[in-house]
């Protein structure tokens, strides 16, 4: 038993984590309205170029959302990764002034105001990212706010890929 | 009656508050049943153990709203159940599926219990073995036990060594009483 508790506190082991079940898989549908009204929407046609395709779900309201938006500048400025934003329970207008006052790194952005379309994502809230490969398959999902770390570890090497 | 109406009045505060409100409901309070039992059964997935029907949280609302969807569609029981394990995985059920990655927490506890049972119980009859024969004696002992043996049953049959001896010495031998 002493031994059980030893691996529990040493292995590393995030009891809070919950994992994905999405990881492996085709990316779940999707058919959004676009955030900016007259613009089209969101569909999974995005997941069919052959490029790795980063899908971030954010909203204004959410604070750690703010905190990895930096990364993902970076992201689009300097690795020309095609970013799609996703808006999760976020009035129209608020997400798109965040964007404004921040700035915006994504290609295509999708409002997901009731949230329906995230469940089918295995979403538990915000933000959360997604790495899907060139054949539409999702590689990554990260649950809370990108770090630093992650980026160095798997998100550049998934980008340059490296990581299949 | 203040007293009775004061008990009734702790005794609704004690039931169990439910998250569900009142517009996420059904109307079909055949399905709403339906709804509550799986809703129990559902982990939210931000609160590690509570079931969505207890929560708060804001996926645990779009959860229960996709539950009612399900069962609004037709979906079964088990079907609904697998919705939301294709989405969140075996983590969304609070009681775990009996399947070989959580063998170990169901059989885990029995077969540790088995395993300690079997072996306390062969300790206890190794120790009782031992308590029943205990080890052979060494010559040197036997001799010695030979000699008392024969001390004790020799008054009986008559003189005996020590008396033997106490004579011997020129001593008058005592009683043997």
């Amino acid at each position: 038993m002493a031994g059980f508790f030893a691996w529990s506190l040493l292995a590393g082991r995030d009891p809070a984590s919950i994992g994905s079940v999405m990881v492996g898989r085709p990316a779940p549908p999707l058919n959004l309205p676009a955030l900016e009204e007259g613009q089209p929407p969101l569909t999974d046609a995005l997941f069919k170029t052959g490029k790795p395709v980063l899908v971030n779900f954010f909203a204004s309201w959410c604070a750690p959302c703010l905190a990895e938006h930096p990364l993902f500048m970076r992201l689009k400025e300097r690795e020309s990764a095609v970013i799609i934003g996703i808006a999760w329970k976020n009035k129209r207008d608020e997400a798109l002034a965040w964007l404004k006052r921040l700035g915006n790194p994504f290609q295509t952005t999708g409002l997901d105001l009731e949230g329906k379309a995230s469940l089918d994502w295995g979403l538990s809230g915000v933000p959360e990212t997604y790495a899907i490969d060139g054949n539409g398959i999702v590689r990554l999902h990260f649950r809370g706010p990108l770090t630093e770390r992650d980026l160095t570890d798997s998100v550049l090497p998934f980008l340059k890929g490296t990581n299949k | 009656v203040r007293r009775a109406l004061g008990l009734l009045l702790v005794l609704l505060a004690a039931i169990p508050a439910l998250a569900v409100e009142p517009s996420e409901m059904l109307k079909d309070p055949a399905l709403e049943a339906r709804a509550r039992d799986i809703g129990q059964a559902l982990r939210c997935v931000v609160c590690q153990n509570q079931s969505i029907d207890d929560s708060q949280a804001e996926v645990a609302h779009d959860m229960r709203r996709a539950v009612r969807e399900r069962l609004l569609a037709g979906d079964s029981d088990e079907q609904v159940f697998a919705y939301m394990v294709a989405r969140y995985g075996d983590y969304v059920l609070l009681k775990p599926p009996f399947k070989a990655p959580t063998l170990i927490l169901w059989l885990g506890a029995p077969t540790l219990l088995l395993v300690a049972g079997v072996a306390l119980f062969v300790v206890a009859r190794r120790r009782r073995a031992v308590a029943l024969a205990p080890p052979p004696l060494s010559d040197e002992e036997r001799a010695r036990l030979d000699a008392l043996l024969a001390e004790r049953q020799a008054p009986e049959r008559g003189e005996g060594p020590l008396k033997q001896q106490q004579r011997s010495l020129g001593l008058r031998p005592r009683d043997g009483r």
